[in-house]
């Protein structure tokens, strides 16, 4: 047993080297590489969206800082003998000194064009409408304005008096950068807070993968039974598998061990047997003894291969069985395929055996092998302990899939059964004959199946036996079946 | 024709250098680098502040002319435009046109610890500094007007008025804001600062006041006794003037006291702006302040130890320096500044 262990842990360390030469990245990094990718591009487009955000904030505010001063220029031109007179407010300029490092301009043109009052080389507005902004520059630096229409219906004078309200543009642009870096910072904050929430999140999500190490190194080297440790669902998986295959290995290095010991317990008597035989012979002088001695020794020989045979099938079987890959199989080609060992030509022809599959096939998971080797063993019991006819029947429902061996002779009990399927033999089993071999397969088959044997005995119709397993649905063959 | 025409053009150029007052040269003819200076102040008031300046450094010299502020203005804004014929630095007391001139992007900033100390009423843009603190004040004749009737603020200017029979009727000035650029920033100050001027120029309207060109004429007229007192004298003039004569009495009204702080700017195609700017940061210093404090063009008064003792007046909360914004521009501009002139004429006018 350690010595097994031994090399399991010698392909381990194996695996792992090979595994080293590509290490991939760690949990940790790629966390840290996919938070900084999220927050980069985040960063990115925020600081655009800022930065919009910003100019169109600041561009709202100092555009009606500018109305407000238009509008009040505007109200103080009044009609003044048919001409009309600006009575430019202070408070208009006090508005526009707001921007205190901006330079302000204005222009109030009269309908004719001509301008009143302020900046004559100020643009007019090419809209027509009563408020209209407008980007321009004012004496080489870029400026905002406002046009503001105001129409006059006096007496001699009528018309739209035209007022442009400007000023340069270092208030609005510091006041975009401020509300721009005003929400870069928080951004940045935020990224810095979500990176310690990462760090901590990875360092505590990681904190149960390093439980299960310490568990498994702490363990002594014959412990195989399952791991305990409380892990979240996401590595129960991980736990699961781990247990899984702990529990195979347990089973196989059982199995081994099983082996051994049956093979001390079953084949010691026989080998004794044979050797008093042997020694009979040689103290025999009568040749015709002799000779009946030998073939004793003979027959004798022939059994003890034959449960040699079925002691070493029956290890590679439950082996096999739980080892192999489990693939989607037909429980069909299993009993066509294990009913054919037995085809010697007439017992079809003779009606002793039997076959009977449903139309649709039954998918089950298994290792098709195993599997058939258990039917094998259950139709050659049928075949040689029981009586009349032996029918092999497949069958399933939506869950389940049945493989069944009938015959028409009484059958054991369930207690026989019980007992057969063990293990060790009973003690009052006569060696040679391998019934209770050929039962500790199929269990043993079934076991690594997850499949259940069930014996009936029924006074009617005889003995049966089955194999229970979950079934598989195939979509689009389940409505089929 | 075509001759006459282009000696036209030429005199036309010409006619605004012939404009300025006087001109003088600080330092040595030999040296570097020459500062040219244009100023409203009058050479001798100015002199100790370049002085003092070339005194810190001896290699430089300064060239200094003195203008009246309109003219100055408008040969400022002739060499914006032309980019030529700049002064390294123009002085004036014409605030409103300095801020206008600014405002037309005729300017070179200029940072330094000195102007980023100043208040933002002195400072706009890093463009244009104000340089010196001078009062608007109210002289009296210390003869013919008792310590007791001497008003102390604009309401007891109006008190002193109110009587029909009022010695004090047709014996008040104050500048024709009409001629005088400083004399109508003062008065366009005190019609935004309260709604006592209105009721002011009433009273110099129905008492007969007397409107005059400049502050020279106003400190004489109360001198010899032709006026009792002058309205809105620049302090800097009174002050320097009283000294010299006991007649002249000074007083800054408790009510309110403007200030004026002298523009400095440094004109765009200035050809030393960064002499330019160590001028301005000497003003601002110390030893320029106390400089400037001797030229009684910085003036403490009110409580203070520094206050000056010949001015009696108002604490520091009354004072109203006259902020350097672009507001200053709503005072002259074209239509402002005919409908106040024509109010103020009217006013004075009504008898």
């Amino acid at each position: 047993m350690d010595w097994d262990i031994n090399l399991f842990r010698l392909n381990s360390t194996v695996n792992t080297s090979t595994a080293g030469q590509k290490a991939p990245l760690s949990l940790a990094g790629r966390l840290v590489i996919a938070i900084g990718f999220i927050l980069l591009t985040g960063g990115i487009i925020v600081t655009f969206a800022a930065f919009a955000y910003g100019h169109q904030a600041a561009r709202n505010a100092f555009d009606r800082l500018l109305v407000g001063a238009a509008t009040q220029i505007s109200a103080s031109t009044t009609i003044v003998d048919q001409h009309p007179l600006v009575d430019l407010p202070v408070p208009a300029l006090e508005l526009l000194a707001l921007a205190r490092e901006d330079r302000i301009a204005y222009r109030v043109v009269a309908p004719n064009g001509v301008t009143l009052t302020g900046y004559d080389e100020l643009e007019l507005p090419v809209s027509q409408s009563d408020i209209y902004f407008f980007d321009s520059d004012f004496t080489g630096a870029p400026a905002r304005f406002v046009a503001v229409r105001r129409h006059f219906a006096e007496r001699g004078f009528s018309g739209a008096v035209i007022t442009i309200v400007g000023h340069t543009t270092l208030a609005r642009e510091a006041l975009a950068w401020e509300i721009a870096l005003n929400a870069w910072v928080v951004v940045a904050l935020a990224g810095i807070g979500m990176v310690a929430l990462a760090a901590f999140s990875i360092r505590s999500a990681l904190t149960p993968l390093r439980r299960i190490g310490d568990d498994l190194l702490r363990r002594d080297p014959k412990d195989l039974t399952p791991l305990d440790v409380a892990v979240p669902r996401e590595l129960q998986t991980i736990v699961g598998a781990i247990n899984r295959f702990m529990n195979r290995l347990s089973r196989q290095i059982d199995g081994m061990q099983n082996l051994i010991s049956d093979s001390a317990h079953q084949l010691r008597t026989p080998i004794a047997a044979l050797r008093a035989q042997a020694e009979l012979a040689a103290e025999e002088s009568d040749p015709k003894k002799q000779s009946d001695i030998v073939q004793r020794i003979h027959s004798r020989s022939v059994g003890l291969s034959r449960l040699t045979d079925q002691m070493l099938n029956r290890a590679l079987v439950i082996h096999r069985a739980d080892t192999a890959f489990h693939e989607t199989i037909d429980l069909r080609k299993v009993a066509i395929a294990a009913t054919e060992a037995f085809d010697d030509g007439a017992i079809f022809e003779s009606g002793r055996l039997r076959l009977d599959l449903p139309q649709a096939p039954v998918w089950i998971r298994g290792d098709a092998l195993s599997l058939q080797e258990a039917a094998k063993n259950l139709i050659s019991n049928a075949l040689q302990h029981g009586q009349g006819k032996v029918s092999v029947v497949v069958g399933g429902q939506l869950e389940e899939a049945r493989l069944s061996v009938k015959d028409e002779g009484k059958g054991m009990t369930p207690a026989e059964v019980q007992l057969f399927s063990q293990r060790f033999l009973a003690k009052n089993h006569k060696p040679g004959t391998g019934t209770g071999i050929g039962l500790s397969i199929a269990r043993a088959v079934a076991e690594a199946h997850g499949a259940e044997l069930e014996a009936t005995r029924s006074s009617g119709e005889g003995f049966e036996i089955t194999l229970r397993m979950p079934a598989m649905q195939r979509s689009g063959e389940v409505g089929a079946s | 024709m075509r001759f006459q025409a282009s000696a036209f053009a030429a005199l036309l150029i010409i006619v605004p250098a012939n404009a300025q007052e006087d001109t003088a040269f600080f330092g040595l003819e030999s040296s570097s680098q020459t500062l040219l200076v244009r100023s409203t102040t009058d050479i001798d008031v100015f002199a100790p502040v370049v002085e003092a300046f070339l005194a810190q450094e001896p290699e430089l010299s300064v060239a200094y002319e003195q203008w009246g502020s309109n003219d100055l203005s408008s040969l400022s804004a002739d060499n914006c435009e032309t980019g030529t014929n700049s002064a390294d630095l123009v002085i004036s007391s014409a605030v409103d046109l300095q801020v206008k001139l600014v405002n037309n992007g005729c300017a070179k900033a200029h940072f330094s610890a000195a102007t980023s100390n100043l208040p933002t009423a002195r400072n706009w843009r890093n463009e244009i500094f104000g340089v010196t603190e001078e009062p608007a004040v109210l002289i009296y004749n210390t003869e013919l007007v008792s310590p007791e009737e001497v008003p102390a603020s604009r309401f007891d200017l109006i008190d002193l008025l109110r009587p029909a029979d009022s010695r004090f009727a047709g014996r008040v000035a104050t500048y024709d804001i009409e001629e005088s650029g400083l004399g109508y920033l003062f008065a366009f100050m005190d019609s935004q600062q309260a709604n006592t001027f209105g009721r002011l120029l009433e009273a110099f309207g129905r008492s007969g006041a007397i409107a005059t060109c400049c502050s020279a004429e106003l400190i004489d007229g109360v001198a010899n006794g032709t006026y009792l007192i002058a309205y809105n004298v620049l302090g800097s003039y009174a002050l320097g003037r009283a000294e010299a004569d006991p007649r002249i009495g000074i007083r800054a009204p408790t009510d309110y006291t403007l200030v004026l702080s002298r523009a400095a700017v440094i004109p765009k195609d200035a050809t030393s702006p960064a002499l330019a700017g160590e001028f301005i940061d000497f003003m601002l210093s110390g030893l320029g302040q106390s400089a400037m404090s001797q030229s009684r063009l910085i003036i403490e008064f009110g409580a203070s130890a520094s206050a000056n003792p010949t001015m009696p007046g108002g604490g520091p909360s009354s004072l109203r320096p006259i902020a350097i914004s672009p507001v200053l521009l709503a005072g002259i501009d074209q239509h402002k500044r005919a409908i106040f002139l024509a109010q103020w004429r009217e006013s004075l006018r009504r008898q």
